[in-house]
């Protein structure tokens, strides 16, 4: 890893689609080597949020800064990168898995570099290197999340940004994926934006956890501090939606 | 290729690819083979008809028309391939230009394409005539860049499709510019159209250019395009009509197959896996849907649903595929039966079977297929339309695709009670803010005028339950009716649905990925793996006594909120059956860590025990390294 794992910093972030107000004014921190939960429901912003921080939406105003500098979103220096919320969407279907994963490495690496590389990034995500030739179509949506977790690394960011990454997989899959990025984030010290919809997924990969409510951040903390002790209503009301944890029948939880 | 090749299988595809081949090899041979015959002068037959010597007569030189017709293949197909490239290339540039110069000037180039697209081709091609001057390349010119608005809009269109997929923003975000994401990841995934267009093109370049030159305004002499012969022969056409008539032939089989071709690729592309899936035979008990009245509600009276046996069966390129296969149950009056699985085990199927809802090519058999003591097996009848329209209420995944956009809601929901219970339509309408309300929508007469649109996900999805309410529903079927919604909307449709079900007494079969939903809901579970239930017990005893590997591993790698956070989650490795490639013994042994030799080779039964509950496993209930770990969590808490 080239880039050391950095703090990244959205500065009172607004981000408008015509006159609708998408995200409005967040200002949020990613601590270098933790990851940061961004949990609200659809409509809420936290997309728009992440697209924004990669250049992918306008912002209208406000700052995105790694470690106090403004990120890049043109070039091929991209010390951000994203990994999207549906593995089939994602990787190009005429592309093998390796070519996609080659693509996102900066330029000026040698032909077997390229290729070591490609090999070492598919063993750190748990896939054959052996694969690399292999179509998006002939692997399982867990194991094209984790093509995907690949390119997002191979670009060596200081940041990854993870959009619902967990939500079109089967839960059985889902458990392998959230194993994954803690066993990264443990292992590489990824600074990490996990946005979910689901607390119990950000509760157990997050250290911090934020709540998005109509493109506003309403609370943000620690997470054990956050899920046990919600300030804000919305909070409340989320952490009560959680499958399992109320009108339980007679379960033994 | 593959798909490419399919083209051929179809009687008309074949036709059109021999008749393509044979126009192109001719525009090779016939200049080579047959130039001198063609421009032979023979002075003693001068404008002469068919005869022996020359079979469609000659021209005011005595040149035989027919060889004339057969060299002119070249520069005739030379030409419009020409046209066609001017055309592709122009329309290339402009269709991508909003791709890669950005929105704002990407806008005007889209404006100015919209208003060419407007003019009709001929009269583009007349103008650009004019400009260029008289004769092959400016006709060349002029056709080409007439048929460039249309491909650049074409082009325009699907780029923009294709530009908006994850997979350029992933490449966009890896920092890889704008024309190497065009030639990389956009053209590749948009030729197949393009080709197939531009082979149409063609054909449509073809019958341009004679035109043009019919009019004088394309090839002039001393060469000669099929356009050329025809206006050169319609001034004798009373002497000698065919030499009018073999260059026009010529025109039309070429100009045909060209579009035909193109038509007939198009066709194989866009349908996918074309030819090859052969039809399902007929069913051979489709005739035995006979009445056994002595057999029927032999017991238990509050039985809603019965199912026996149920297989689903879709045609296959390697043979039928059976994603659901036998399996059996029971919902009584009132009762709610979750059914959990991953995608591919046939949870959703089984849903749409009970609702007759499978169409061609799938095929539903079961041994007992009863709502309410009706066979649903039976033909489609006016009655059975009335059983299922006012007995059994469907609520499906995306809330967003199950109401007609352009009607008002109220409207939507009176039709049920208009269709099926006969109301007026005042009556039906006050019968449909009633059932608004009846699912907590706030201002029920407000909102019954309003479109689907104006509805937030949430309130949609009640609505839709609202719908299923308008009838007297003995059953509710719900697929996945939580998934596309956020989590605390999630909560108020299961409440809702919790809610209804003790008031109407209606039974509800929930389906859903997410065990933990199911649980939260439903009196029983029922485990589907691979098209077949493996386990049944009630929602209360998931936790504590699951005893299938499947259902035990589907809970322990669902993390809830009392999730150990120092062990890692528990996984299921492998990945779920491919429905075309069931493996013979236990589905599930693959990913199983009990699997022995025994479950390889042999399917367990589902097997009921004593309490009622049933399981299919040879090892059901013996402990698992991750059972364990799931125990200790649960004892932790």
């Amino acid at each position: 890893m080239t880039h050391p794992m950095r703090e990244l910093r959205f500065e009172d972030v607004t981000v408008r689609y015509g006159h609708t107000t998408a995200v409005d004014g967040v200002s949020l921190t990613v601590p270098a080597g933790h990851v940061v939960g961004l949990v609200g429901e659809s409509g809420s912003g936290k997309s728009t949020l992440a697209r924004a921080a990669v250049g992918l939406a306008p912002m209208h105003g406000g700052r995105i800064l790694l470690d106090g500098e403004p990120v890049p979103t043109r070039g091929r220096n991209r010390p951000l990168q994203m990994v999207f919320q549906d593995p089939y969407s994602s990787l190009d279907p005429r592309m093998s898995i390796g070519e996609s994963v080659a693509e996102a490495i900066p330029p000026g690496a040698s032909r077997a570099d390229r290729r070591a590389e490609v090999g070492r990034l598919l063993e750190l995500v748990h896939l054959d290197p052996a694969r690399a030739a292999a179509r998006p179509s002939e692997l399982s949506g867990g194991q094209r999340q984790r093509v995907a977790l690949a390119r997002a690394l191979a670009g060596r960011p200081a940041v990854v940004i993870a959009d619902e990454i967990t939500s079109a997989l089967d839960v059985s899959i889902q458990g392998a994926v959230l194993n994954l990025v803690r066993e990264l984030q443990r292992e590489l010290g990824l600074s990490m934006l996990f946005i979910s919809h689901n607390l119990a997924v950000v509760r157990y990969v997050a250290t911090h956890v934020a709540v998005m409510h109509h493109g506003r951040i309403v609370e943000e903390g620690p997470t054990a501090q956050v899920l046990a002790a919600p300030d804000h209503d919305y909070t409340r009301e989320l952490l009560a939606a959680v499958p399992g944890t109320q009108h339980t029948k007679g379960s033994p939880r | 290729m593959k798909r490419w090749l399919s083209v051929l299988r179809t009687p008309l595809g074949l036709t059109a690819s021999v008749l393509s081949a044979g126009v192109l090899v001719l525009a090779v041979l016939a200049p080579i083979l047959w130039t001198d015959d063609a421009n032979a002068v023979d002075t003693g037959n001068i404008l002469a008809g068919p005869s022996a010597d020359h079979w469609a007569g000659t021209d005011n030189l005595g040149r035989d028309i027919f060889y004339r017709t057969l060299v002119a293949t070249r520069l005739s197909v030379e030409l419009a391939l020409a046209a066609t490239a001017v055309a592709v290339v122009v329309g290339l540039l402009l269709g991508t230009a909003s791709f890669l110069l950005g929105r704002r000037i990407g806008r005007l180039v889209n404006a100015a394409v919209n208003i060419a697209v407007a003019f009709p081709g001929i009269l583009l091609a007349l103008f650009f005539a004019v400009i260029f001057g008289v004769g092959a390349t400016g006709a060349v010119f002029a056709i080409g860049l007439a048929g460039a608005p249309a491909f650049g809009r074409l082009t325009q269109t699907l780029v923009a499709s294709v530009g908006a997929r994850d997979y350029v923003s992933a490449a966009r975000v890896a920092g890889v510019g704008r024309v190497r994401l065009l030639f990389r990841h956009v053209l590749p995934n948009v030729s197949e159209p393009l080709v197939v267009n531009a082979t149409i093109g063609a054909g449509g370049a073809l019958l341009s250019f004679a035109g043009l030159s019919f009019l004088g305004l394309g090839v002039q002499q001393p060469h000669y395009d099929w356009g050329r012969l025809l206006y050169d022969g319609i001034s004798s056409i009373y002497v000698n009509p065919y030499a009018a008539l073999a260059p026009g032939a010529a025109v039309i089989v070429a100009g045909l197959a060209f579009n035909l071709f193109g038509e007939s690729v198009a066709k194989a592309l866009g349908v996918g896996v074309v030819g090859g899936v052969p039809a399902l035979p007929p069913s051979p008990d489709a005739l035995e849907v006979e009445e056994r009245p002595a057999e029927r509600h032999h017991d238990h009276d509050d039985v809603v649903l019965d199912v026996r046996d149920l297989t689903v069966t879709f045609p296959g390129p390697e043979g039928p595929i059976h994603p659901v296969r036998g399996i059996s149950f029971a919902v009584r009056r009132g009762e709610a039966v979750g059914v959990v699985g991953e995608s591919g085990s046939g949870k959703s199927l089984t849903a749409l079977a009970v609702s007759r809802l499978v169409g061609d090519p799938g095929r539903v058999e079961a041994s007992r297929l009863e709502l309410l003591g009706a066979d649903l097996r039976a033909s489609d009848t006016r009655a059975q339309r009335h059983l299922l329209g006012t007995s059994l209420s469907m609520v499906f995944q995306d809330p967003m695709t199950s109401f007609n956009p352009t009607q008002r809601m109220g409207g939507q929901l009176a039709e049920v009670a208009r269709h099926h219970q006969g109301l007026g339509r005042r009556a039906a309408l006050a019968r449909a803010v009633d059932r608004l309300r009846s699912v907590r929508i706030t201002d029920p007469e407000h909102r019954a005028h309003q479109y689907p649109h104006e509805f937030s996900g949430g309130m949609r999805q009640r609505a839709m339950i609202g719908m299923g309410l308008m009838g007297t529903p003995a059953l509710i079927v719900a697929d996945e009716p939580t998934t596309a919604l956020d989590v605390t909307v999630q909560q108020q449709v299961l409440d809702l649905l919790t809610s209804i079900r003790a008031a109407e007494d209606v039974a509800l079969v929930l389906i859903s990925h997410d065990v933990t939903v199911v649980g939260e809901v439903c009196d029983r579970v029922l485990v589907m793996y691979a098209g077949t239930i493996v386990e049944d017990l009630p929602a209360a005893d998931l936790a504590a006594s699951a005893r299938h590997p499947y259902t035990r591993a589907l809970l322990a790698a669902v993390p809830d909120m009392h999730t150990d956070l120092d062990a890692p989650l528990a996984t299921v490795p492998g990945r779920p059956v491919d429905p075309a490639d069931v493996p013979v013994g236990c589905a599930f042994a693959a990913r199983c860590p009990l699997a022995t030799d025994r479950c390889l080779a042999e399917q367990p039964p589902l097997e009921t025990d004593a309490a009622g509950l049933r399981v299919a496993c040879w090892h059901a209930g013996e402990p698992i390294d991750i059972a364990i770990q799931d125990r200790e969590q649960v004892d932790a808490r």
